[in-house]
């Protein structure tokens, strides 16, 4: 009889435990178990500064998907890669920018769609690309003349 | 000569310092590589290890939801009063979540864990050292580090990581209590800072710490007890007391420090 209630207690504790590691690691970290429900788009910047990995991509407010990966190419440009929602199809004519939300909040790829009938296949590149917005640049300008 | 001896002995002294912290660190490991490449000795003992899960993981349950629950709404308080200043209160969730699973969940649990069951494993052993029973186990053919120090160990690299989520979960839950019942935040920006600031790798950082402190609580404090005989400040009950006082110092000690480690190679 004792044995069981310890085998019980040790049930009890494995799934509490094992439910807060599945809400961390589903909910919050958006591990994606069954299948992956989205595509691959890459876009290419003159500058990302302050993107990160799992920031979001959204069209008019609205998520489309996150960004998987931030790398450089041999250009000295960098490249993102995107996951966009299955279901939703890109014109290959869209424009791809880096926004803030808000004056220090965080970086995000705002993507202006476009009027073109070329759809944008999987593992394509977005072409029309605005940078991030560099404010001290802008100060500087303004400051130093040059506008 | 005597003046040259005044000059030779400190240097002795460093020296024999030094080789005696890396003779204790190569039995330290030795004695974790053996105790856990003998969790995979047939046959296994799953009922040994399922009584430590046990006594290592659910009798700990309320321990540390409740450190959880205090730390979580003492970052919310604090976390508030700091942001509030810029206005940027929204980021509450955000700051609490990705202190809780980076740093405190872990190194807290860890240590609780130490305090709780790291302890009692000390004197555990170590009163079975001086009693003799080792030695009994050792003329039945029993290995003693299987037998006791393994199963330890199993359910300790099984149970502090459940308990590191406990921890987590229940710390923004209390950062929600403070940050949003007490103060005001909307319960959605809360939640929702939270679901975009944290990605996989804060998560699963998080668990690498933990699996790493279980191995280090058990190691330190099963090596403490198990060699309480061979101790040269005292023998016996004091021995004991001595072995079981410096598991718990060094465990935590070494939790902080692999912590930094850790934290500057996952970075």
């Amino acid at each position: 009889m004792k044995k069981t209630s310890i085998e019980t207690y040790v049930g009890i504790f494995v799934l509490l435990g094992l439910v807060c590691v599945g809400y961390l690691t589903i909910k919050l970290g958006k591990m994606e178990l069954i299948g992956d429900n989205n595509y691959p788009v890459y876009a290419r910047f003159q500058s990302v500064s302050g993107l990160k990995q799992g920031s979001h991509v959204e069209i008019a407010g609205v998520k489309i998907g996150t960004i998987d990966s931030i790398s450089l190419d041999k250009d000295k440009k960098a490249v993102v890669k995107m996951k966009i929602n299955k279901g939703l199809v890109l014109t290959d004519d869209v424009i791809a920018s880096v926004k803030t939300s808000g004056i220090i909040g965080d970086k995000f790829i705002k993507i202006s769609p476009g009027g073109s009938d070329t759809l944008l296949n999987p593992g394509e590149t977005i072409t029309d690309t605005v940078s991030a917005l560099d404010l001290e640049e802008l100060v500087s300008k303004f400051v130093f003349g040059g506008v | 000569m005597v003046r040259l001896s005044a000059l030779i002995n400190p240097l002795t002294a460093l020296g024999r310092g030094t080789i005696f912290i890396v003779i204790e660190m190569g039995r330290i490991a030795i004695f974790f590589l053996r105790s856990f490449a003998l969790i995979f000795y047939r046959p296994f003992q799953l009922n040994k290890i399922m009584q430590q899960i046990y006594f290592i993981g659910a009798k700990s349950v309320f321990v540390i939801s409740l450190t959880g629950a205090f730390t979580g709404m003492v970052l919310g308080l604090q976390g508030y009063y700091t942001l509030v200043k810029f206005g940027s209160t929204g980021f509450l969730g955000a700051a609490v979540a990705l202190t809780l699973i980076r740093e405190l969940g872990p190194v807290l649990t860890a240590i609780m864990v130490t305090g709780r069951a790291g302890s009692a494993m000390a004197a555990e052993v170590g009163i079975m050292r001086i009693s003799e029973e080792i030695d009994a186990l050792e003329t039945m053919d029993i290995n003693p580090i299987r037998f006791l120090v393994s199963p330890k160990l199993a359910a300790a690299l099984i149970s502090v990581p459940l308990l590191t989520a406990l921890f987590d979960v229940v710390g923004i839950l209390g950062g929600y209590l403070t940050g949003s019942v007490l103060l005001g935040i909307s319960p959605g920006a809360y939640f929702t800072r939270i679901e975009t600031s944290v990605i996989l790798d804060d998560v699963t950082g998080g668990f690498i710490k933990s699996v790493v402190f279980a191995a280090v609580i058990v190691t330190i404090c099963c090596f403490q007890g198990y060699f309480t005989h061979t101790r040269t400040e005292g023998f016996g009950a004091k021995g004991v007391s001595i072995s079981t006082t410096s598991a718990v110092v060094i465990s935590c000690v070494l939790i902080l420090i692999t912590d930094y480690v850790l934290t500057s190679f996952l970075l």
